[in-house]
């Protein structure tokens, strides 16, 4: 089922950055996500030397949004310099935020609306909003119509000792109401994916990543930053652990479901702040403006599955629909970048991309999607290691993806990631020659 | 015949129960036989440390013992020994010494539940399809797998009562709450949590203790208290059926005797109990019942079914929003259509409410509501109507709104849409006449409340095409209810068989009859409403329209239907819906804080319509047998003149749909037990006191004559 569809313009992609990854609470425990934001945009001016008049729109993912800074887009944007006319919007989609931002800057382009596009996304989990319950809310709402000293008198009445409890934001799936390592917990188990399995590949990630750290391999696409208090540079992410081993990952207990469970914190991914961003051009201003692109956008998909069964299996949907547009097979991939939720998730999704009955059941197709070969596999490590603030994490994979294939000298590269509500996103991206 | 397999690893035997050729696993001797076999294996292996039980069907643990060989048996001695022998194999599970943990996915029903309760471990998945019962009680037995001696251990003595007597479904959280598994693991890590805490009890067995709030832990802690449990159980048992049901009260004797005795001596009861239940007409009328409904749960003309995936309902009032209700919950799109959007909305809210009441109670998730709810589109106009492909009215029982509603709807649906009118007594072929598709109009007679209510009568005139038939009793049975077929008729089955029942209630009256003494008399006899009740329920405005519709028939046969009912809905009494009946309902409920304060009493003023104040007293018997009586005979008439199809029909009609007594098991299962010679007999003594209304039907002396009955 191969599909030609009009792209219009070629959009390429001139280069990414992003700022280390960190775990929460640690050195960004004190900044908010348009600091993130902010701090990317700018390392992203400063690489590029692109002129930011230049640049025609501005769009950035979140996932967990301030409300004073609900457009944090354009918040960021304002702050890290750019002029007052460029517009920016926010994006979100759960963990495939920032894909949603670069996959609609490519549309820009391909459709004529902009030449260049600044895309990424933004995400602190050091400090989440925590609001009052709805009795508490409403009361506050109608203090505001209080006159006199009496009228607060009404304060009170009514009210619960409950209602003056915090209201911790909850990271359940709103439809199920399962928090996400659970469904994770599930999958693996319905799919056969075993504990040993998945702490085995959560060290791999760790490994990976910290083996890619000392060799340099992710310096090319981090810019290290001086934050306050201290301005102390940061130049590396701190989530990886270098010295972790399947005995130590095997030492801990199920974080999900109690005693029996599979799922682990070591083999999942962790509460990170971090933001990333990337420049996105029209390849004919690319070659106007002097810029030799990295890749260009092949084509991408977007999922949307069973929340129930398949929350965390977007990217074996995705892929498929992908590779169609492209007009191309799994076995034409020589990188893949796909976004680590969980251990479980990843080879979750390998088994179904390598079953002829799930592509037979749940595709529609004759045959498997294929085997990934693991050696082209996030070879750098993943969100298992490096972090995964949600909103940025798209923009660290395609970034990511797009500098492996120059180094490994390949020709195309498959990003793909799941989402809460059940979706999946996948990108095919093409090394530009 | 294997009805398990057996599978070893790393130290744990996984028993696979796999009935072959069944959706469900069942038990029975075989099953019980086989399972003994594989018990002998594990205990002689030495690798073997613990045992996992797990089915390999996609939703069931262990539904129940197998009621055919139940019934099937000729004496007490089937059920009796297959409780014996039940104990033996259960005692030793219990005691084996190799820890024993039940996985349980699915429903774990009566005999599958009592397996799980003598393992010792149980583990459940947290899955909606999973359910925990001991329903036998509403069979008319008992839990004879030793449930009444192991629930009670585990869960404590009224907890254990509740399940028992009830018979109720308890879910996945609330059994882990309340002690009757011990942990609960999502459906997929079943098999290998319950592999792990086998391994970790063979390390070390576990403790229990009893997960009760602290007074009912003190109240059952000695045998003084403990006896107020068993008499109030007996009470309560006693006040809500009148004695009609043997059942409970030997489920709370075999549990006396368990706990005050000992368990030998319980499992003894439980046993020899059992195998007498399982012969009491009480049981076998239900167990009939179960197999009728679950017959009736199939279309045998599943073939000449069309799809329907839309449906329009005419008017949202109760019986429209119920019906949009049922239709929405189980997979439909729903238009709700209404003169006006106050009223459609009226008719949202209703739904919303009754949903919001599922989810308060956990049954359903708010998600889940809401997108049950979006299915459903109040609405004033017909857009939309041209994707419909069944369209059920609900508008006022009155012939010429009905056949101008029909014309009206008829001209924007569809060719191939079908229109259902839910109407309790309108003949089907008159409405029809409105239509220009006559073959693709039929009834489709819901109760009320909707959503509560089990039954739906499907009405079919000689014009009816049978894929229109098809069609909607497949509609009807998605939407959850019994569905029975019948041609059409004044009155069709249901209202028509109501009729005289409730003419007689006044009858009874007019001789100086006492209300309460005639309603608490066939409460007595089984009815969840006495008559009288009911038809202020009904509306007694409503009573004299269907009066009428019935009449001619009636008259046909010189019966003349008491004037009271005429006079009194004349004078403004309309019945519970506007407070003036033959109750009076004291407040309407949820105004203010005077709600429900006055109880519901006899409005005395009635009597005046039935000769004065002065009221005598009647022989409850005597009330009884001519209400059953009238009634009976009425479903005979129906079934001579081929409104129902079968008896069988006509029974569960009249159990679903009126709520005659299901221990008696329907008109035609009642005459059978009662004998057509003494029925006869009856008719023939009321006939020459009471006149024509107790003029037998023919088909009743027919069969008489020629020694048939109703059920082979």
């Amino acid at each position: 089922m191969r599909q030609e569809i009009s792209q219009g313009r070629k959009a390429v992609l001139v280069d990414g950055c992003r700022i280390p990854f960190l775990r929460s609470g640690t050195a960004y425990r004190d900044l908010t996500p348009y600091d993130l934001g902010r701090l990317a945009l700018k390392a992203l001016l400063t690489r590029t030397m692109i002129e930011p008049a230049k640049v025609g729109q501005v769009i950035m993912g979140t996932v967990i949004s301030r409300l004073a800074t609900s457009n944090v887009a354009r918040e960021s944007a304002l702050g890290a310099g750019f002029p007052i006319q460029i517009p920016a919007f926010t994006v979100t989609m759960a963990c495939i935020s920032a894909n949603v931002a670069i996959t609609t800057g490519v549309d820009l382009i391909r459709t004529g609306q902009a030449d260049v596009v600044v895309a990424g996304g933004t995400e602190s989990m050091s400090d989440i909003p925590i609001s009052y319950r709805k009795p508490m809310r409403q009361k506050f709402m109608e203090a505001q119509r209080y006159k006199g000293p009496l009228d607060y008198l009404q304060f009170l009445k009514g009210m619960n000792l409950k209602d003056l409890l915090p209201e911790i934001p909850s990271i359940a799936e709103f439809s199920t109401g399962r928090i996400m390592g659970e469904d994770c917990d599930r999958l693996a188990a319905r799919l056969g994916v075993s504990r040993e399995e998945q702490d085995e590949y959560a060290v791999r990630s760790h490994l990976a990543a910290a083996a890619a750290t000392k060799e340099g391999l992710l310096a090319g696409e981090i810019d290290p930053v001086m934050v306050p208090p201290d301005f102390r540079p940061i130049r590396e992410d701190n989530g990886f652990r270098a010295d972790t081993t399947p005995e130590k990952m095997a030492s801990l207990r199920p974080a999900f479901v109690k005693k029996y469970g599979t799922v682990t914190a070591g083999n999942s991914s962790f509460l990170t702040d971090g933001a990333a961003a990337v420049l996105l051009m029209a390849e004919d201003t690319a070659n106007a403006l002097g810029y030799t692109p990295k890749a260009s956008i092949r084509a991408y998909a977007y999922s949307a599955q069973d929340p129930q069964e398949e929350l965390l299996l977007g990217p074996a949907y995705a892929t498929p629909k992908a590779l169609d547009l492209a007009g191309l097979e799994l076995s034409n991939m020589d990188v893949f970048e796909f976004h680590e939720a969980f251990a479980g998730q990843i080879l979750a999704n390998l088994k179904c991309l390598a079953s002829d009955r799930f592509a037979g059941e749940k595709l529609g197709r004759s045959r498997k999607v294929g085997d990934v070969p693991m050696e082209k596999f996030n070879t750098l490590g993943g969100s298992l290691s490096l972090g995964h603030p949600f909103g940025a994490t798209g923009a660290r994979l395609v970034t990511t993806a797009v500098n492996r294939l120059i180094r490994e000298d390949g020709t195309f590269a498959l990003v793909a990631a799941c989402a809460a509500g059940a979706m999946g996103s996948a990108i095919i991206l093409e090394r530009w020659k | 015949m294997s009805y398990a397999q057996i599978e070893k690893e790393g130290g744990v035997a996984v028993v696979w129960l796999d009935q072959p050729g069944e959706r469900v696993n069942k038990i029975s001797l075989d099953l019980l036989d086989e399972f003994k076999a594989l018990l002998d294996e594990t205990e002689r292996d030495g690798d073997v440390k613990g045992v996992v039980l797990i089915s390999r069907k996609e939703d069931n643990f262990i539904a129940g013992a197998d009621i055919d060989r139940i019934r099937e048996a000729a004496g007490p001695e089937y059920a009796e020994s297959l409780s014996r022998q039940g104990h033996v194999l259960l005692n030793r599970l219990e005691k084996f010494r190799k820890p024993v943990v039940a996985a349980i996915h699915g429903a774990a029903l009566g005999g599958g539940l009592e397996l799980a309760l003598a393992c010792a471990y149980r583990i459940a998945s947290d899955d909606p399809r999973t359910i925990l019962a001991l329903p036998e009680v509403k069979l008319g037995l008992l839990p004879a797998g030793g449930g009444t001696q192991r629930l009670p251990r585990l869960i404590g003595l009224q907890a254990a009562l509740d399940m028992m007597l009830t018979g109720k479904n308890i879910y996945p959280r609330q059994a882990k709450k309340m002690g009757l598994v011990d942990d609960l693991v999502h459906p997929y890590g079943l098999r290998r949590a319950a592999g792990i805490a086998a391994l970790e009890l063979a390390g070390k067995p576990m403790e229990r203790k009893i997960k009760q709030p602290l007074l009912a832990g003190l109240l059952e802690s000695n045998r003084y208290s403990r006896n107020l449990v068993y008499n109030k159980a007996e009470k309560m048992v006693q006040k809500q059926t009148w004695g009609n049901y043997p059942a409970p009260f030997r489920i709370i004797d075999c549990v006396r005797t368990g706990l005050e005795q000992n368990r030998t001596a319980g499992l003894e009861a439980e046993a020899s109990k059992f195998g007498e239940l399982s012969m009491t007409p009480q049981s076998k009328e239900l167990v009939q019942i179960f197999f009728s409904m679950t017959a009736l749960k199939k279309n045998p003309q599943k073939e000449l079914a069309r799809p329907v995936r839309k449906i329009a309902v005419l008017g949202a009032g109760l019986m429209g929003s119920g019906i949009a209700n049922v239709s929405a919950v189980n997979g439909m799109d729903v238009i709700l259509k209404d003169i006006s959007l106050d009223a459609a909305g009226q008719g949202e809210k209703a739904v919303w409410q009754d949903l919001s009441g599922k989810v308060r109670k956990r049954a359903m998730t708010t998600f889940q509501r809401d997108r049950v709810f979006s299915r459903i589109t109040g609405t004033d106009h017909y857009k939309g109507f041209e994707k419909a492909d069944l369209v059920i009215e609900a508008v006022f029982e009155d012939l010429d709104l009905k056949k101008k509603i029909l014309a009206e709807t008829e001209a924007v649906l569809r060719e191939d849409a079908i229109y259902a009118s839910n109407t309790s007594s309108i003949p089907i072929a008159m409405i029809a006449e409105a239509s220009r598709r006559p073959g693709q109009v039929i009834g489709m007679h819901y109760f009320s409340p909707v959503p509560q209510m089990p039954l739906l009568e499907i009405i079919v005139t000689p014009k009816t095409a049978p894929w229109v038939t098809a069609t909607a009793l497949d509609a009807g049975i998605r939407q959850g209810k019994t569905v029975i077929v019948v041609n059409d008729g004044p009155g069709f089955y249901t209202t028509r068989i109501l009729a005289p029942l409730m003419n007689e209630a006044l009858e009874l009256l007019d001789e100086g009859g006492d209300i309460p003494e005639i309603d608490r008399a066939m409460r007595r006899f089984g009815y969840p409403v006495g008559p009288i009740a009911l038809l202020d329920e009904v509306g007694i405005d409503v009573g004299v329209h269907v009066s009428r519709i019935l009449g001619r028939l009636f008259a046909g046969r010189d019966v003349k239907p008491s004037a009271a009912m005429e006079k009194l809905s004349q004078a403004g009494y309309k019945g519970r819906k506007n407070n003036r009946g033959f109750y009076l309902y004291g407040d309407p409920p949820g105004k203010g804080k005077e709600k429900g304060k006055k109880k519901k009493e006899i409005n005395r003023d009635v009597y005046a319509f039935f000769g004065g104040p002065q009221r005598k007293k009647i022989d409850t018997a005597e009330i009884q047998n001519r209400l059953s009586l009238v009634m009976v005979n009425e479903a005979a008439w129906c079934l001579q003149e081929g409104i129902l199809q079968s008896p069988r029909d006509g029974d569960i009609g009249a159990v679903f749909g009126l709520g005659f007594p299901p221990f008696l098991g329907g008109p035609f299962r009642y005459l059978d037990r009662l004998g057509l010679a003494k029925a006869l007999a009856l008719f023939a003594e009321f006939e020459k006191r009471h006149g024509p209304r107790f003029s037998p039907a023919v088909i009743l002396r027919d069969y008489e004559r020629e020694s048939r009955r109703f059920y082979l």
